[in-house]
This record gives C-alpha cells, sequence and structure tokens, in this order.
C-alpha cells in the first residue's frame, strides 16, 4: 500500500499544481488521509458517458474526505456546457469532448486549463455474439446491414466520423443519434446490426453487446477533459475531486470501466 | 313572440356587438398571468434571434427538408388519428360493454407515458424483434424503425388520445335524439354516424385534430427512440432543433424553433377562421 | 272480415317504478289521440311503436307484420319499420338545408339523389315552404321548422305517422296555424296517425279517436263527443271543464260523498257518474227553497277568472267549481271564506254507469 500511497499523494499534487491553484493546505486530497479543509457538497457535471466510472469514484472520494457530499449531474456534454454558460452553479465539469470543454473556456467559465483524464476509443458494438460476424470497421457497409452512428454534433459522432472518412469506409447508417447510450441501445434492442460507440459503453452493456476492436479507432482516440469551474460554490472541494480523479485510484477505476489512461 | 318562434339564429351565429361587460379582477389577474407565462418563452426565442443571419440560416437545406418532413408526417399521422380514433371516441362514448372504463383509461397511457419509454415500447412491438415487427420482417422484409413510416407511427402513437378525447367529450355532449330522427327516417348505425353523428360533431372533430397535428408536430422523445434521427428521412423539426443545440450552435436551434412555430401557428390560425367562417 | 289494423298491439314497457300496459288499434286513415297529464306513459308508447324502446311484453304488429315479439325474440329496428315521426322539438338536422332534411328519408329508402330531391321539393311545397328549400332550420322559425319535420316525415310515405307533442314547442298563434295546417294535412295522409299530446285542443281538433292514458294505462277511450259528455276521471274531467263525481245510484237519486245525494235526469242503479258544468252551479246567499232542487252549503275556497265570468272553488261536502257572472258575484260579496249555498238543477247533470 505504501508506494501506491505516495504515487496518489504526488498525482494529487501535480493535479493541483496543473489546475493552476498554489493555494490550499498541501495536503492529499486525493490520498488516503482525509483532507483538512475539504468539505461541504461538490457539484460534478460529467458527461453521461462517465456514470457508472464517476459514481463509483465519488463513493470513494467521499469515504476519503468525511463530510464531504458529491452531487452529479450527468448530461451529454453540450447540454452540460450549455447549462454552465448560462450560469448553472457547478464546481467541476467533466467534458467527453474537448470540443465541449472549450466551449466553456473560450467563455471564461474555467479556473485554469482543463486536463485530460482519461482517453476513450471507439469499438464495433454488436449484439451479443456478433450474429452478423462483423470482424472490420468494412464490414460495416455490407448490404442490408443497418447501422447506426451518433451524431456528428456529439463526441462519439464526431470521432465516428473521423474514423470513416480517414479509412474512407462509405457507411450509411439508418440513424444518427443524439448520444452514445441512443446507439447503444439501438444495438440492444436489435434494432440495428452494429453502432459505433465507445469502449467503456460496451463494457458497460457486456450483458447485452460485445465490443469489436478496430485498428482504425486509433486515429480518433477521444480525450476526456475535466476543469475546475471559475464561479464554483466549493472551490476547495473541487479541486480536491479533480485531483482524486487524476489520482492513481481515480485513473484504476476509469480503466476498469474501459477508458484508457491518458 | 315567444323564442319558439323567433329564429334561433344567436346560436353558433357570429358574436353581436355588445356593450363591453365587465371582466372580474378576480379572473382577468390569473388570465394575463397565464398569458404571459404562455407568452414569455416565445418572446424570449424572439430576443435571442440572430437577426442579421436569419436570411442565410433560413435557406440552409437542412432546415427546410426537416420543415417539409414535419409537416408532411404530422399530417399523415392526423389522417391516421382520425381514421382510428374517431371511432373508438364513438365506441367509448356510445357503445356499452364491460370493461369500458379500463379501455378509457388505456387510450391515455401516451399521454401520461414518457415519450422516450413510448417510443421504447413501440420498438418492442413494432421493431424488428419486436412481437409484430418480428413477423412483419420476416413475412414480408419491412421494418418500422428508420423510416418515415415509423416518424408516422411514433405520432400518432403520442398524438391520438389528444383526439380521442376530444371526439369522445364532442359525442357525449351530442343530442342522440337526432341519431334516433335519422333511424325513424330509415338510417341504418352506419348511415346515422357518417350522415348525422359526424357532421354534428364535425366542430369537435376538428379541435381534436388540431390538437392532434399539434402534437405530432412537436413531437420528440418517442420519434427519435422509434424512428432514429437521419436528415431527410426520419430528421423532424424537433430532432433537428435537438441535434443543433447538441452542437452547441443555440442560435441554430433558435431559428429553426421560430420557424417551426412560425408555420405551425399560421396554419393553425388559417384553419380556425375557415371553420368559424363556415360553421 | 275486418280489413288488418295498421297498428295491432299490446304495448308493455317495464321500467322499475313505471309500468306501461296499452292494448292499441289504429286502422288505416284513423287519427289516434293519446292524451294523458306529463308522465303517464305517452311518449313511451310512442317509442315503443317507433322502435326506439323495445317492448317488455306484449307484441306489436305493423299493417299485418310483426315488428316487436319479445315473447318470440323478434325486433324490428326503427330503420326498417314503415314509420315517419315527428318530434316535439322538431329535431331537423342543424347541418342539413330544408330540402336536403326533407329528402334525408327518400335517400335511405332507395331513392337517387335526383329523386329524393324532386320529392323534397314537392313536399316542402304542400307545407308552403317551397321558397324556404336552402334555409337551415336554425334560419326557420319555429312554426315552419316543425312544417319541415312534417314534410320529412311524409316524405317516406310512413304506413304509420307518429306525432310527438308537434305543437308543444310553439306559440300560442304559431300553434293555431300549425294545427290547422297539420289538419290538413292528417286528413289527406292515407296511413295511420298516432298524435301524443297532453293538450286536449290538439286532440278534439285533429284526432277521430281519443286514447286518455294515465299512470302507463287507458282510462277512457272514445270519440270526441263521448269523452267531453262522459268524463271517467278526474283528469279527464279537468280537460273538458266538468265537475265530476263517482257514486252510487239508486233511480234519480246518486250519493255522492259525505251524505250528500244528488237528484238527476237519468234515472240508473249502481255504480254511476254525476257530471255537470260550472255554470250549472247557482250560489245564493241562503238556502234557496221552492222546485226540486239540489242544495249544499259550501265555503269559498277560492276565486279567479274564467273567460267574461268568475270562477268560484268551493270546498263542502264535494269540492265543486261554480262560474257566476261579475255583477252576481258583487252582488253575493264573494270572498274566500265566506259560507253560501250551491245549487244545480237536475235537468243540468249528466249521470252514467261507472
Amino acid at each position: 500500500m505504501g508506494p501506491r500511497m505516495v504515487r496518489a499523494t504526488l498525482a494529487g499534487l501535480t493535479a493541483l499544481t496543473l489546475a493552476g491553484c498554489g493555494g490550499g493546505t498541501g495536503s492529499s486530497p486525493g490520498g488516503s488521509t482525509s483532507g483538512s479543509g475539504v468539505t461541504g457538497t461538490v457539484t460534478v457535471f460529467a458527461a453521461a458517458s462517465l456514470t457508472e466510472s464517476f459514481t463509483r469514484i465519488g463513493e470513494d472520494f467521499e469515504a476519503a474526505n468525511p463530510g464531504v457530499t458529491v452531487r452529479f449531474n450527468f448530461a451529454g456534454s453540450s447540454a452540460l456546457a450549455n447549462q454552465i454558460n448560462q450560469g448553472a452553479p457547478a464546481d467541476v465539469f467533466a467534458s467527453a469532448a474537448p470540443k465541449n470543454m472549450q466551449a466553456v473556456t473560450d467563455a471564461g467559465n474555467g479556473d485554469g486549463s482543463p486536463a485530460t483524464f482519461a482517453r476513450n476509443q471507439l469499438v464495433i458494438a454488436v449484439p451479443r455474439g456478433n450474429p452478423k460476424r462483423i470482424a472490420a470497421l468494412a464490414d460495416l457497409t455490407r448490404p442490408g446491414l443497418k447501422v447506426a452512428l451518433c451524431a456528428e454534433q456529439v463526441p462519439c459522432g464526431a470521432a465516428a466520423a473521423r474514423v470513416l472518412s480517414a479509412a474512407r469506409v462509405p457507411l450509411r447508417p439508418v440513424t444518427l443519434e443524439q448520444d452514445v447510450k441512443g446507439a447503444l441501445s439501438k444495438v440492444k434492442l436489435g434494432e440495428v446490426d452494429a453502432a459505433l460507440v465507445y469502449r467503456t459503453d460496451t463494457r458497460a452493456a457486456a450483458d447485452d453487446v460485445d465490443g469489436v476492436e478496430f485498428p482504425e479507432s486509433a486515429g480518433a482516440v477521444n480525450d476526456y477533459p475535466v476543469v475546475v469551474l471559475k464561479n464554483a460554490p466549493n472551490r476547495a472541494g473541487a479541486r480536491a475531486f479533480v485531483a482524486y480523479v487524476r489520482s492513481d485510484r481515480g485513473t484504476a477505476v476509469l480503466t476498469g470501466a474501459g477508458f484508457q489512461a491518458p | 313572440m315567444t323564442s319558439a318562434e323567433a329564429p334561433t339564429a344567436a346560436r353558433g351565429g357570429p358574436p353581436r356587438r355588445r356593450r363591453a361587460q365587465r371582466v372580474p379582477a378576480a379572473l382577468l389577474v390569473p388570465a394575463l398571468a397565464g398569458l404571459l407565462f404562455l407568452v414569455l418563452p416565445l418572446a424570449g426565442l424572439v430576443v435571442r434571434a440572430p437577426w442579421a443571419s436569419l436570411p442565410q440560416r433560413l435557406t440552409e437545406p437542412g432546415a427546410l427538408t426537416a420543415l417539409r418532413l414535419s409537416v408532411q408526417t404530422a399530417t399523415v399521422a392526423t389522417l391516421v388519428c382520425l381514421l382510428l380514433g374517431v371511432p373508438l371516441a364513438w365506441l367509448l362514448a356510445r357503445a356499452r360493454f364491460p370493461g369500458r372504463r379500463l379501455v378509457r383509461a388505456l387510450v391515455t397511457v401516451p399521454l401520461v407515458l414518457p415519450p422516450v419509454v413510448g417510443g421504447v415500447a413501440l420498438l418492442l412491438v413494432f421493431g424488428r424483434r419486436g412481437l409484430l415487427g418480428g413477423w412483419l420482417d420476416a413475412t414480408f422484409g419491412f421494418t418500422l424503425p428508420f423510416t418515415t413510416t415509423g416518424v408516422v407511427v411514433a405520432e400518432a402513437f403520442v398524438a391520438m388520445p389528444f383526439l380521442v378525447i376530444a371526439v369522445e367529450g364532442a359525442l357525449r355532449g351530442a343530442d342522440t335524439r337526432y341519431e334516433e330522427a335519422a333511424a325513424t327516417l330509415g338510417a341504418g348505425r352506419w348511415t346515422t354516424f357518417t350522415h348525422v353523428t359526424l357532421p354534428l360533431v364535425a366542430p369537435g372533430v376538428a379541435a381534436g385534430a388540431v390538437l392532434c397535428w399539434a402534437r405530432a408536430l412537436g413531437e420528440f422523445g418517442a420519434t427519435i427512440t422509434f424512428a432514429g434521427n437521419y436528415p431527410g428521412v426520419t430528421q423532424t423539426m424537433p430532432l433537428a432543433v435537438y441535434q443543433t443545440i447538441e452542437g452547441g450552435d443555440l442560435d441554430g436551434a433558435v431559428v429553426l424553433s421560430l420557424v417551426l412555430l412560425t408555420v405551425s401557428v399560421a396554419i393553425l390560425a388559417g384553419l380556425r377562421d375557415k371553420w368559424i367562417t363556415s360553421a | 272480415m275486418s280489413p288488418v289494423p295498421v297498428v295491432d298491439a299490446h304495448l308493455v314497457v317495464d321500467r322499475g317504478a313505471f309500468r306501461l300496459d296499452l292494448p292499441l288499434r289504429i286502422d288505416a286513415g284513423e287519427v289516434v289521440a293519446l292524451l294523458g297529464p306529463n308522465g303517464a306513459g305517452k311518449t313511451t308508447a310512442l317509442r315503443a311503436l317507433a322502435g326506439l324502446q323495445p317492448l317488455s311484453a306484449g307484441h306489436l304488429a305493423l299493417a299485418g307484420q310483426p315488428v316487436d315479439r319479445p315473447d318470440r325474440d323478434l325486433w324490428t329496428p326503427p330503420e326498417r319499420r314503415p314509420i315517419g315521426v315527428v318530434f316535439q322539438d322538431h329535431l331537423l338536422f342543424p347541418h342539413l338545408s330544408a330540402l336536403d332534411n326533407v329528402a334525408f328519408g327518400p335517400r335511405r329508402h332507395g331513392a337517387d339523389r335526383r329523386t329524393a330531391r324532386r320529392r323534397a321539393a314537392d313536399w316542402l311545397d304542400r307545407v308552403g315552404l317551397g321558397d324556404r328549400a336552402r334555409s337551415r332550420p336554425r334560419q326557420l322559425s319555429g312554426g315552419q321548422a316543425q312544417r319541415v319535420a312534417l314534410a320529412r316525415a311524409l316524405a317516406v310515405d310512413p304506413v304509420l305517422l307518429l306525432l310527438d307533442e308537434p305543437l308543444a314547442a310553439l306559440d300560442a298563434r304559431t300553434r293555431l296555424d300549425t294545427r290547422a295546417e297539420l289538419l290538413r294535412h292528417l286528413g289527406d295522409h292515407p296511413g295511420a296517425t298516432l298524435l301524443v299530446t297532453h293538450d286536449p285542443l290538439d286532440a278534439l281538433v285533429l284526432a277521430d279517436r281519443l286514447v286518455i292514458v294515465e299512470d302507463g294505462r287507458v282510462v277512457q277511450d272514445g270519440d270526441a263527443a263521448d269523452i267531453t259528455a262522459r268524463p271517467r276521471t278526474d283528469y279527464v274531467a279537468r280537460l273538458v271543464g266538468l265537475n265530476l263525481y263517482r257514486g252510487t245510484a239508486d233511480g234519480r237519486r246518486v250519493r255522492v260523498g259525505d251524505g250528500l245525494t244528488l237528484t238527476v235526469a237519468d234515472p240508473l242503479h249502481g255504480d254511476a257518474f254525476v257530471a255537470f258544468p260550472p255554470s250549472a252551479v247557482a250560489l245564493h246567499p241562503s238556502r234557496p227553497d221552492g222546485s226540486p232542487r239540489n242544495a249544499w252549503a259550501a265555503v269559498i275556497a277560492g276565486l279567479q277568472r274564467h273567460g267574461d265570468n268568475l270562477r268560484v272553488q268551493l270546498d263542502g261536502p264535494i269540492t265543486v267549481a261554480a262560474d257566476v257572472t261579475p255583477s252576481a258575484a258583487a252582488h253575493l260579496d264573494l270572498v274566500p271564506g265566506r259560507s253560501v249555498w250551491a245549487a244545480v238543477k237536475a235537468a243540468e247533470t249528466r249521470a252514467y254507469p261507472a
């Protein structure tokens, strides 16, 4: 346990430095010791694809910091960015794409520059057992095959478009879903034969779908940035939470869910 | 002369000009507050609209495609609702059968069901692996999801209760003695329905159709869940608006919303005038 | 062999507390008025004939064809009965013109549109409304609407014409005109007619025969002369404006109530009715003397105008209505509560078996 704890503490300190915050007590909010000065409620706006892993991280963080409550608002990254820019009282914003993060920082609502805490990669989601025997990206253009993509306006859709155009695969999907869960549920219900979604999504739905990895996905790795918000009601709590996410503990939870470490 | 001799033109005729009646403040104040509550969000859209870039945005092909699809599918959905909903309303209002209360409650289910849940429910029935959809796919190689027909199905499902409830109310309010009079003149039940009952409840049917059309036009959740979202095929205006917001283009979303509102209000206002003058 | 009657029925309708039990026979060309107070079952009888109310028991045949036999599970719906109905408030279809309202029946009976309209125009001419063919019902006056409704009912050549209080919704003046119009058309109608009304004048003017119903049962059946001369219930007596008493006769003397015996002109024995008009009752300040008169002490219960005269309601051994001239009233100083003597000449009474 010892070395690990030290690493976590170091990671926490790094995060604090990266977040541009010199203040604070110098304790390790991400570590196993309870952080002094971190109390109250931390409100985290996080991308929907982080639902499972952040819920877990939140519980760990609360356990490590008695007296702290973490409240989550999970939704599409762009919806969250809109809410923040319209003045929603949030402490932390974790986005599924740099683009939505940029919308927030461009509006001057970020405190310091965002940091990437995880990466996600596309896989081909197919019904469990892969009945159509899909093995490669090019298989998706097979006639009669129904494929769901995310709309280009949302991160998973932008990534899919990048991958498909780079691989020169002329795919005509039957639907452009508004978020990755929508695309995934179409696979679960058997309405489509395949969908391009994140690896984390297929992990979370492993009972119903399989994820088919394909090499071209390396060309569109999706970065997940996180930032403490400028108008954060609980700035100390926000910094501690971000540090915890970026700690070894946080990273372990995230990679367990299928994310890649940054 | 008593009222029996005087022509009964007052009923249904154009309103006569009368001295303005005093409206009690207890009604006027909440009424105005209610109106404000309904109109303010609209004003918000108008104020927020990017008027400078409006002409250019309006001519974007995507917007017009979604608008055309919305109007077409909402209209077809309304026709489907009329075809199925009016007989259903008649059954609820006129026929006596066990479990009628339950049936009436069931008819209102799409009203209380979150539309997304409605969309999932439709998938479970009409989807490729659904109860009926599986059979359709196996027998005819035909599936509803991701087709324009699927959009119509989703809209009709969500909008039909509005029509059924309005028409049932009209049927209950209608004087059944006219139907008896028709029977004594040799009209069977079907002829009585088409020649007497329907014309008598026409205003109720029209009101129901308007509600139904408006609801279908604004339909989002069931449509995107059941029919998906693809420009020109299943992407109606509400879906286009949502996608534009998701893409971070708030201005674009405001423009699309205003277009949808303007077109629907224009069509409804036009129809209303027509009905009132012909009634 | 007598011809087959148009209506040969025993109408029985059970509705909880109310039971209609009405034998009825109407011949072709005959107009029968079903007269009775509100709630007597007149309209129920009409609806049973029309097929709008199934019989609970009994039977109904129209022109020899059974149309309602509950015992045999036989029932013909209204649209297949040879009937025409005029409803109280006309029930013209509001969305159709007068012409199309009248053409509605012929169309349903198989006529093509043009024939039906020609027939309808013809009927509108016959009720004097040829110029209102294009009018909607709400543009017609009450009387006009009722005439269109009559044309609509007659345009299907019904074997049985049913009229449900056809004049009740009209004001007095229109009523007079429409009644005359109705009389003309009923005279021309070759089929049978049943008129349901609570207005004795309608019944007396329009009908060949009156059937009086009270509480679901026939209480009297006969022509106008018979009914007006010999009422058998208080309701009928009031309708025809007579004082009516039931009693026991022994020759010319009839015991009618609390110790009062009336002397009558017609000798009879057993249960009997005695009737006399209010105008036959004379009032006196004290006991009249002389000739064989019926006289009894009475108390004035009320007074009201009645035409040119005053109608005086009297309490006493029998309750009586008496008509006196205003001058006689002034002379007698008639006020409620005052004691007077009432007298009726035997020659002005009518007695008949109960």
